[in-house]
């Protein structure tokens, strides 16, 4: 089984996200960068399922020459070849045109993203590469089995799950539950500096949109306590000043 | 330009979502003078659709074929793109519910559309253009996404737009896509569906609990509370990581992001990955034993207590409020 996984270079869950440039571009100075969360478990259900010879991993992923550390990484964890596409990411179809290219060039079983990034928070590009290779694609999926060619998949739906059945070539989008997160050891780590990281140049593709700015959250006012033993009085405030009960 | 909007049903009824991208669409129709016409697909009763009217919809597309009873994301996809071209539609609306997210990138890679998913506000449209606000950074930010695209696409984030009833009627149509051409390869086996809980992304009422309640054993009294004010149950990472509750119910940054009108959070210290899952709640309620917890710092009111003995007399609080 051939398997593509796409995978993103965000900055770090604790990051502080502050914006420059009259609030126009994100502000990575002293911003760690890390492979998405939920592209870190499509990772490690590829590796789980090409274990012991029964599958290849690809990772590819679109981005200047700044995400090589976040490859690495992705190498490290146990894909056997990477690809970068030399462009910095525009957006949505713009990075699926060229993560669909290269699939085209490459016929793969199965296309594994996370479900989506966690700086833009799209959950787009899966989809689309879905579409531009005419395959199925499942969003948001809580649990894949593969046996032959046979899926089977588990996809969050609200106040529930729904039960799928596919067959390959399939694109899905992972969530939570689909695989334990694999930590690289020592030789995994070893070995990703020579396993092979090709840098191919991005195919023209017209933007469909871009973001003009960014603002963040507005700070609350400060919190009213109310003491432990005065519970009636946190239900007349819900009721009578936030109105929410 | 006309508009599209997708209303998507379970089991034949549409829920508040529905009536939100409707509402919500309806505004933006008025906005530039022209009718907001429906597709709902699977199968729909004539008076659930004609309903539709009271939140604005003039006119509703029905695709109704036993094929399409439940949610097939290729089909659906097609069917809706469809829609689009014969209505001449220039701007498709629907709900970024789990279904939406599946079926709004494919739809607008069909159009060549820009999609803006997680939409949070209405739009301002200029000419051509579309600009509109979503969430970016897992909700620790908000981005205004222009639009350039000829055809466009919003995916409204649930419990962004209040419903509004403006008391029409819409007329029900017929709309029949050749059902043979489309894509049944992922095919629905079964369904499950907690009846008796409330969707999390879709509740008004969130009460969320944390590793200060020791173990899954404890999660009794958060339920109750729940049952109280009509709430969904929602937890931490370390919770869910830890096995005591499912990962559905993780609320965060890597989980789900709500926007109720109440949060509550019991034992949960507020990290920062957290805070970005909740931020967008119209009101946090905090209720930690430690009154140095980075919780309250966003929050709107808090209780300095221990879970145990604070929770209890809440929910006894607000039985006696509801007068149950």
């Amino acid at each position: 089984m051939k398997i593509l996984v796409c995978i993103s270079n965000v900055p770090d869950t604790t990051s502080k996200i502050t914006f420059t440039n009259d609030n126009t571009a994100f502000n990575t100075a002293g911003v760690q960068f890390i492979i998405n969360p939920y592209d870190e478990i499509a990772l490690s259900k590829a590796v789980e399922l090409a274990e012991g010879g029964k599958g290849t991993v690809t990772v590819i992923n679109v981005g200047d020459a700044s995400t090589d550390a976040t490859i690495r990484k992705a190498l490290a964890i146990g894909a056997d070849n990477a690809v970068r596409i030399n462009a910095v990411p525009r957006d949505a179809w713009f990075v699926a045109n060229q993560i669909a290219q290269y699939a085209k060039d490459n016929a793969f079983d199965l296309i594994l993203t996370g479900r989506e990034s966690i700086d833009y928070n799209g959950a787009q590009v899966g989809a689309i590469v879905g579409e531009l290779l005419n395959i199925p694609s499942v969003s948001i999926a809580k649990k894949v089995d593969i046996a032959g060619d046979a899926v089977t998949v588990e996809r969050e739906i609200e106040g529930g799950k729904e039960v799928l059945t596919a067959k390959l070539p399939i694109v899905i989008g992972t969530a939570e539950g689909v695989a334990e997160p694999k930590i690289p050891n020592m030789r995994g780590i070893m070995s990703a500096r020579t396993k092979p990281l090709d840098v191919l140049e991005p195919s023209t593709i017209d933007v469909l949109e871009h973001i003009v700015s960014y603002e963040t959250p507005a700070p609350r006012g400060t919190v009213k306590l109310v003491d432990a033993s005065e519970v009636e009085k946190l239900v007349s405030l819900l009721h009578d000043e936030a109105k929410v009960i | 330009m006309s508009i599209l909007v997708y209303v998507e049903n379970t089991d034949g009824k549409f829920k508040k979502s529905a009536f939100e991208v409707v509402s919500y669409a309806k505004s933006i129709a008025d906005n530039i003078q022209t009718d907001l016409v429906a597709i709902s697909i699977g199968n729909v009763a004539e008076d659930e659709l004609a309903g539709l009217g009271k939140y604005g919809a003039s006119k509703v597309l029905n695709v109704d074929n036993e094929r399409l009873a439940s949610f097939v994301n290729q089909a659906y996809a097609s069917i809706i793109a469809e829609a689009v071209k014969s209505t001449g539609a220039k701007l498709l609306v629907l709900s970024n519910s789990f279904s939406g997210k599946g079926l709004a990138p494919r739809i607008a890679a069909k159009l060549e559309a820009g999609l803006a998913d997680g939409a949070l506000e209405l739009p301002t449209i200029n000419g051509d253009k579309l600009t509109v606000k979503k969430t970016a950074f897992s909700n620790k930010a908000f981005a205004t996404l222009e639009l350039t695209s000829a055809t466009k696409v919003i995916a409204l984030s649930p419990n962004a737009y209040e419903t509004k009833e403006v008391g029409g009627t819409a007329t029900v149509e017929t709309f029949a896509p050749n059902i043979d051409q489309l894509d049944f390869t992922t095919l629905v086996k079964e369904i499950v569906r907690a009846t008796d809980k409330i969707s999390l992304p879709e509740a008004e009422i969130v009460v969320s609990a944390g590793r200060g309640l020791k173990g899954p054993e404890n999660w009794g009294m958060i339920e109750e509370l729940a049952d109280v004010l009509g709430a969904a149950t929602a937890c931490s990472k370390p919770v869910s990581d830890a096995g005591w509750r499912p990962h559905s119910e993780h609320v965060g940054q890597t989980g789900i992001v709500v926007s109720p009108n109440l949060y509550i959070a019991i034992g949960i210290s507020g990290a920062i990955q957290h805070l970005a899952g909740v931020s967008s709640s119209k009101t946090i309620v905090v209720i930690n034993k430690d009154p140095e917890a980075p919780f309250f710092k966003v929050a709107d009111y808090g209780i300095v207590g221990d879970a145990f003995d604070v929770v209890p007399k809440l929910t006894q609080a607000l039985k006696a409020y509801k007068g149950i």
